[in-house]
C-alpha cells in the first residue's frame, strides 16, 4: 500500500504534511502539553530544519510523525505520511512506512547500531526485509551500501560498532537508513557528538545523498549554522511550539521573534570570535606575528 | 612567570604512543586553547597538566617544580592551584549531593574552610557563577546543562585556583548556552586573573577565549601561536582543516 501511495508523490503531493501536531504527556487534567499545534510539510526534493535548543520538542516532533513516541506521550493533530496518517495508526499500518517513507539517523550512532552485531549485517537486514535481496545479491548490496557512505574498505562490513571510530559509525547508521531507500529521511542532531572535521564530511556526505536520491529531508538541530548549511525553510521551535518560520535566509538576515533574534545573535557571536581575530589579522597584515594575540 | 607548564612530554598507553615532545606553558593570567581532532592527544596532554598521569619522558611543572604525584602534601597545594572542568555536565556532577556539598567538597577535601567560612565561600562562588541563592539547597537535576556547567565552574573556582583547566567545557551545550559559558568564563578571568587552558575540537570556542593556540596531531605540536594568527594565517593544512570545518552562518 505505502508502495503505491508513494508513486502517486512523486506527483507533486507533499511527501509529509504535519497539520496541527501536538504530543501530551499523561491524561486528562494532568496532561502536559510537549508540542502544541506544529504544521509543516515537505515535498520530495525540499529540506525543512527544525532549531531549538534541548526540550523544545524538535525530537518529539519527528519521533510522533512516525509513531515511535516513547510509552507515556501521546500524539494528536495530523501526520500524513506517503498519503497515510500517522498520528493515531496502528503498529500494522506504521510499519510498512518506516524504512521505505520515512528513515532516521540520530545523533548517537552507538545507541541505534546493535552492538553485538557485525555492521555488514545490519545494513543487509533492511537490504533483505525492504528490498528482498539475497546471497551474492545482497552481499553486493551491503558493499555498494557501504562505499556509498565512503566506507570503501569491504573488511569493515565485518567489524563491531565498537571497532569503529565516531564519523565511521554515523556512516554506517546513515547506510542502514538509506538501506531501504526512504523518500524522506529525518536528521536528528546527525554530528552533534561528533568532532567539526568528521562533522563536515559527515553534513557533506548526507548532502550528496539527499541530493543524488531527491529526497526530503526533515534536519533537526541546535546549531543554527548547522541547519543553515543543510535546508532552505526552517521552523523555530521553542517550548513546543513554532515561534518563526521562513526561508533560512529570511530568518539568518530579518528574524521577526526574539528568540530566533537571540539565536542568530549567539550563532554570529562565535563567527565574530573567529572574524574578529580575522579581521585584526588583515587589518594590521605586517604586526600579525607581533602583537595579534593581544585582543583575540 | 610560567605558572604551569609541560616541557617536552611523552605519554603512551601500554606501546601505544600518544604524545610525543609535547610542550605548552601557561604564564600568569594566560590563556591557552588546544585543539585537534578526536585522538589527538588533547585530553591525554590534559590528564598530564593535571597530575592524573605521569609523562613518559619530560616534565610537568607548577610553579617551577615538578609534579610528584605521590607526594600528598605537594599534590593538595597543587590542586589549590589547578581546578579543573569537564565536558559532561551531567555526569561530572553527584547526582545524589546537594548542590551546596558539592561546591563545598574541593574547600574540605584539600582543608582550605569549613564550617560557616566554607558556607560563605560557597554563596560567593555560586553568585560569581550568575546562579541563585538557593540554587545551593537543590540538585543537579533540576539545573538545565548550562546551569550544571555553572556549577562545574563555581566548585572549580571556589578554592581560588590560579589556573583552570578546561576540557571541552561547552560542547555539550546548545550554541545559545554555548556563548554564555564562554562570556562567563571570560569574565571570571577578567575578574579573578584566572589562567585557562581550554581543550576543544571546536575552534569557534577557542578563538573566543584564548590568547594563544597550539594545535595537535597525532600527538605531535604541528603550529603553535597567537589565536589571531592561527585564525587568519595557519601555516599547516591541518589546522586549515580544522578552521575551514567550523559550519558559519550565510552572511
Amino acid at each position: 500500500m505505502s508502495v503505491q501511495v508513494g508513486e502517486r508523490e512523486s506527483a507533486g503531493a507533499p511527501l509529509l504534511s504535519v497539520d496541527g501536531l501536538t504530543v501530551s504527556a499523561g491524561d486528562g487534567a494532568e496532561a502536559a502539553e510537549l508540542v502544541r499545534g506544529i504544521s509543516f510539510s515537505i515535498a520530495a526534493g525540499e529540506r525543512v530544519g527544525l532549531i531549538g535548543e534541548s526540550g523544545s520538542g524538535k525530537s518529539l516532533t519527528a519521533l510522533a510523525i512516525a509513531g515511535l513516541l516513547p510509552a507515556g506521550l501521546t500524539a494528536g493533530g495530523s501526520a500524513l505520511l506517503g498519503g497515510v496518517e500517522t498520528i493515531g495508526a496502528s503498529e500494522a499500518e506504521l510499519r510498512p512506512l518506516r524504512g521505505p517513507a520515512i528513515g532516521f539517523v540520530f545523533q548517537e550512532p552507538l545507541t541505534a547500531l546493535d552492538p553485538l552485531m557485525r555492521v555488514g549485517k545490519q545494513i543487509a537486514e533492511p537490504l533483505r526485509r525492504h528490498r528482498r535481496l539475497r546471497g551474492a545479491e545482497l552481499d553486493r548490496a551491503v558493499a555498494e551500501s557501504l562505499a556509498e557512505v565512503r566506507l570503501e574498505d569491504p573488511r569493515l562490513a565485518r567489524a563491531y560498532p565498537h571497532e569503529l571510530s565516531g564519523g565511521q559509525r554515523q556512516r554506517i547508521a546513515i547506510a542502514i537508513a538509506l538501506a531501504a531507500r526512504p523518500k524522506l529521511l529525518v536528521a536528528d542532531e546527525p554530528t552533534t557528538a561528533l568532532d567539526v572535521t568528521v562533522q563536515a564530511e559527515v553534513l557533506g556526505l548526507l548532502d550528496r545523498l539527499v541530493a543524488e536520491r531527491g529526497m526530503g529531508l526533515l534536519f533537526i538541530s541546535h546549531d543554527l549554522a548547522v541547519v543553515a548549511q543543510q535546508t532552505s525553510r526552517v521552523l523555530v521551535l521553542r517550548g513546543g511550539e513554532a515561534v518563526e518560520r521562513g526561508t533560512v535566509a529570511d530568518l539568518v538576515r530579518a528574524p521577526q521573534h526574539p528568540y530566533t533574534a537571540q539565536l542568530v545573535a549567539h550563532a554570529r557571536a562565535l563567527d565574530a570570535a573567529l572574524d574578529g581575530a580575522a579581521d585584526g589579522g588583515s587589518a594590521a597584515e605586517d604586526d600579525r606575528g607581533r602583537d595579534a594575540g593581544g585582543d583575540a | 612567570m610560567t605558572v604551569l607548564e609541560a616541557a617536552n612530554v611523552d605519554f603512551a598507553y601500554g606501546r601505544r604512543p600518544i604524545l610525543h615532545g609535547v610542550s605548552l606553558r601557561l604564564g600568569a593570567g594566560e590563556s591557552v586553547g588546544v585543539v585537534g581532532e578526536s585522538g589527538a592527544g588533547k585530553s591525554t596532554l590534559l590528564s598530564l597538566l593535571l597530575g592524573l598521569a605521569a609523562p613518559s619522558a619530560g616534565a610537568v611543572r607548577f610553579d617551577g617544580e615538578p609534579l610528584r604525584l605521590r607526594d600528598r602534601a605537594a599534590m593538595r597545594r597543587f590542586r589549590s592551584g589547578v581546578q579543573a572542568v569537564f565536558q559532561d555536565p551531567y555526569s561530572s556532577l553527584d547526582p545524589r549531593q546537594r548542590i551546596d556539598r558539592i561546591v563545598a567538597e574541593p574547600l574540605e577535601s584539600l582543608g582550605i574552610a569549613q564550617g560557616a567560612d566554607a558556607a560563605a565561600r560557597v554563596r560567593a562562588a555560586l553568585t560569581s557563577v550568575g546562579l541563585p541563592e538557593d540554587a545551593a539547597l537543590r540538585y543537579p537535576h533540576e539545573f538545565s546543562g548550562g546551569q550544571r556547567q555553572r556549577i562545574a565552574i563555581a566548585r572549580a573556582t571556589v578554592v581560588r585556583p590560579r589556573v583552570l583547566v578546561a576540557d571541552e567545557p561547552v560542547s555539550a551545550l546548545d550554541v545559545s548556552t554555548r556563548t554564555q559559558v564562554i562570556d562567563l568564563v571570560n569574565e571570571l578571568r577578567a575578574t579573578t586573573g584566572l589562567a585557562l587552558v581550554m581543550v576543544s575540537h571546536d575552534l569557534g570556542a577557542v578563538a573566543a577565549t584564548c590568547e594563544r593556540t597550539l594545535v595537535l596531531e597525532g600527538g605531535r605540536v604541528v603550529e603553535e601561536g597567537p589565536t589571531a594568527r592561527i585564525l587568519t594565517a595557519p601555516r599547516e593544512d591541518y589546522t586549515r582543516r580544522l578552521i575551514s570545518a567550523i559550519p558559519r552562518l550565510p552572511v
